[in-house]
């Protein structure tokens, strides 16, 4: 006889392997994902937009620390609060205020996710509610571009004290898009490629938002339907106007490209409509919730008052993301009618 | 990347079949005392026919059906039956159960007859035939086998798939069962297929299995209307209507059988065991086991007896790992945590899996992100992300309209869910509630 051990067996139920995959580890690849971009942004906007993400980040986490409860103290662990605040850093004028963003962030946590009752049931993207809530309090600062300034560029505005009108920069520069709307100039598409032009830290370069999401799909930390389905609806409507009224609207490519003023397509696609919390869950779902996002992309660009369009689509779609996945469910396995039971059924192989 | 024939969305877990799938099955020897339940089936118990100090030989009929769905249960050992009384059953009960002491003097010559001519038989006495070989799904269901023989008016069977894919990681069981007894697969299938008169036998393996693949195609050879289909390594391959999909490209209709687009799916071991039956005249006593994992001493494929302990069968394989914290009946996918090591090896024991308090460790749980991993691992086309929120707000009725009832509980959710939310136990929860509940309707 065996010696009585062990002395106690565990009573699980089944599955008894675990998952390979965890929620702190699609939000790792997330920030992995965000990398290049980070890089860009500080080897275009400098040690301005180094600060820009760290408090932002930064305001995110501690946002999330002290008002979460006990709750949020473990909630940090996720890494979601540090992904909306790096999101939000990134989506970011370069001379913005860095008191504006942690108050963003701040807003961002509390209001965007906290409010909801944390990670996994706010409807809105968090970042972007961060972002909407800037344009709406500081809708100058938000607005102000300046010209790229290299990895050593400290802007004035950076520096900012809490509700005391910063200087306005010397040197200013307008966006592509805002360049394209109001004037009617169009950029070069190497600058644009690469991100040698004015606009948010993080969303001028998609050469290395591209890089991002090469990885954010060999990782499968994002369902590839949302991106491709938000891209290829802007790039088809864009298009279809373009092919109208070639002088009057950017084509496919432009639109594709340009980053800008609030809300870089590409970023926004990569980085913002992907994610899995307020996009529809089903594989339907996310098709025409990408379709819808690049569609209102283009009726903001070309139509609206902003030149901008990205923030605002995705986050009308957020609200009626729980709308697509009551209405697209799976469909259930053999719910197709199915062949008779008569001699011969099922098809051959 | 192999372009096999599969089913849509499903798991790749590890196989962990390293450590038992070159090794040939070995008998394991008898011990003194077994304790075979009455209830090893789904259905009634079965009933005794033996009384407390008679002697039986090995092989004899110990207990019969109680019903149509039931299945008689065969003396695995000769010897004495010392009690009939509850006993610790793998699901964590006291069930009925008779014990057997086994005569330390007995050759234990398990006696062969005449072989049946299954031929010769109509379906009435061909599915009597099946239950009294004591036969029931050897996949771990245990439903009894003879049951879905019976087949309604104007039913017929146009395909019959054996399923040797044995998706479960760890277990070997079925492959060792194609590797050293392919012939009498292949011969349980061709006397089940021409009882059934079907057009085409299957024999589905996954590809990971080259070895079973190729005794199966060897043992074919020549008979026609019977092929194997080499199908891609993919977890719940082996579910019926996830094979018949793999297979054939159809969709079993939800809330239907097999049997309703013409199809009847049995497992490689319940194959041996109807030539053994019908050939040999053999009843179901005894099973191939493979014991694995981290905790276990010396992995390895055994022929056990019905009834012997679990306990017994580990310390035949060196014992536990003193690290051992978790010991599993059945795959680890979908088999039953055993609290106790003193109930026994049932007629659905496909595995004995040991593991330690690493692989047993619960993972964090996290909020839902909606990934959609669930939804894309749900080999139903379920949306178990809200099924397992239904079920945690208590909404159990709700959940009836997002399909709860086609859960097959293969676990696949959970295995793919990232912040580690148990949801095919939520979705398990419910349907129980669910059941109970159109009971006492039915009931009033």
């Amino acid at each position: 006889m065996s010696e009585p051990h062990p002395p106690r067996l565990l009573v699980q139920p089944a599955p008894f392997l675990r998952p390979t995959v965890s929620t702190p580890g699609i939000m790792g690849d997330v920030l992995i994902a965000l990398a290049p971009t980070v890089v860009a942004a500080v080897w275009f906007f400098g040690i301005s937009a180094l600060l820009l993400i760290a408090v932002s980040a930064a305001a995110a986490v501690a946002t999330e620390w002290g008002l979460g409860g006990e709750r949020g103290r473990a909630a940090v662990r996720d890494l979601s609060a540090l992904t909306t605040g790096v999101l939000l850093g990134l989506v970011l004028p370069p001379s913005l205020p860095l008191w504006m963003a942690a108050l963003g962030s701040a807003v961002a946590i509390a209001l965007g996710k906290l409010a909801w009752g944390g990670l996994g049931h706010n409807l809105f993207n968090p970042a972007l509610v961060g972002r909407a809530f800037l344009q709406a309090a500081f809708p100058v600062a938000i607005t102000t571009w300046v010209a790229p300034g290299g990895p050593l560029a400290l802007y004035r505005g950076t520096l900012a004290w809490p509700f005391l009108s910063a200087p306005p920069d010397a040197v200013s520069a307008a966006t592509p898009l805002g360049q394209m709307k109001f004037l009617g100039a169009a950029t070069p598409a190497g600058a644009l490629f690469w991100g040698d032009v004015g606009g948010s830290v993080g969303e001028t370069s998609a050469a290395a938002i591209l890089l991002g999401a090469a990885w954010l799909l060999a990782r499968r930390a994002c369902d590839w339907r949302l991106p491709v389905a938000t891209l290829g609806s802007a790039a088809l409507f864009a298009e279809i106007c373009h092919r109208v009224s070639p002088e009057k609207y950017p084509g496919a490519l432009f639109t594709l490209l340009s980053g800008g003023l609030s809300g870089g397509l590409l970023f926004g696609a990569v980085f913002m409509a992907s994610d899995p919390v307020t996009s529809p869950l089903a594989p339907r779902g996310a098709w025409l919730f990408g379709a819808g996002v690049g569609a209102l992309v283009v009726l903001i660009r070309f139509w609206g008052g902003l030149p901008e369009g990205v923030m605002y689509a995705i986050l009308l779609m957020n609200a009626v993301s729980p709308l697509i996945d009551r209405a697209l469910q799976p469909r259930v396995f053999g719910a197709r009618p199915a062949p008779s039971a008569a001699p011969g059924a099922g098809t051959g192989p | 990347m192999s372009f096999a024939r599969t089913f849509r969305h499903g798991v790749h877990p590890h196989a962990h079949k390293e450590a038992t799938e070159a090794l040939p099955v070995e008998r394991m020897p008898f011990v003194e005392r077994l304790v075979l339940p009455l209830s090893q089936h789904a259905g009634a118990p079965a009933r005794p026919v033996v009384a407390v100090g008679e002697r039986v030989e090995r092989g004899q009929l110990i207990a019969e059906a109680a019903a149509f769905v039931s299945a008689p249960l065969h003396a695995p050992v000769a010897g004495r039956v010392a009690a009939i009384a509850p006993r610790p059953h793998p699901s964590g009960r006291l069930v009925p159960a008779i014990e057997l002491e086994t005569d330390p003097l007995s050759s234990q010559r398990l006696p062969a007859g005449p072989p049946l001519d299954a031929g010769a038989l109509d379906n009435e006495s061909f599915v009597a035939e099946l239950q009294n070989a004591g036969l029931v799904g050897m996949g771990g269901a245990g439903f009894p086998t003879h049951v879905k023989y019976r087949l309604p008016e104007g039913r017929r069977v146009e395909r019959l798939l054996v399923n040797g894919c044995e998706c479960e990681p760890f277990l070997t069981s079925d492959h060792r069962l194609m590797v050293e007894r392919a012939g009498d697969v292949v011969r349980g299938a061709e006397i089940a297929a021409a009882q059934l008169g079907v057009a085409e036998t299957v024999f589905g393996v996954e590809l990971n299995k080259a070895d079973a693949i190729a005794a199966l195609e060897r043992a074919v050879d020549g008979r026609a209307a019977m092929r194997v289909v080499p199908l891609a390594v993919k977890y719940p391959q082996g579910a019926e209507k996830m094979l018949i999909r793999a297979v054939y490209g159809v969709e079993v209709p939800s809330g239907r059988l097999p049997l309703d687009v013409g199809m009847l799916v049995n497992n490689v071991a319940t194959m041996t065991a109807v030539a053994d039956w019908f050939d040999r005249r053999r009843p179901l006593v005894e099973r191939v086991v493979t014991v694995s994992g981290p905790g276990v001493r010396r992995p390895a494929n055994l022929l056990v007896p019905v009834g012997t302990p679990v306990r017994a069968v580990l310390d035949h394989c060196g014992g536990l790992a003193p690290e051992t914290r978790e010991v599993v009946m059945g795959g680890p996918m979908m088999g039953s945590p055993l609290a106790s090591l003193d109930v026994p090896v049932v007629k659905g024991t496909s595995g004995l899996l040991a593991f330690t308090a690493e692989e047993a460790r619960l993972p964090t749980e996290y909020a839902c992100i909606k990934c959609g991993r669930c939804v894309e691992a749900c080999p139903q086309f379920l949306n178990p992300s809200r099924l397992g929120r239904l079920s945690r707000a208590g909404r159990f009725e709700e959940m009836m309209g997002y399909h709860a009832m086609d859960c097959v509980e293969c676990g696949s959710c959970s295995f793919a869910c990232p912040s580690g939310i148990p949801i095919v136990q939520l979705i398990r929860v419910a349907k129980g509630a669910l059941r109970e509940r159109a009971v006492a309707e039915a009931a009033r």
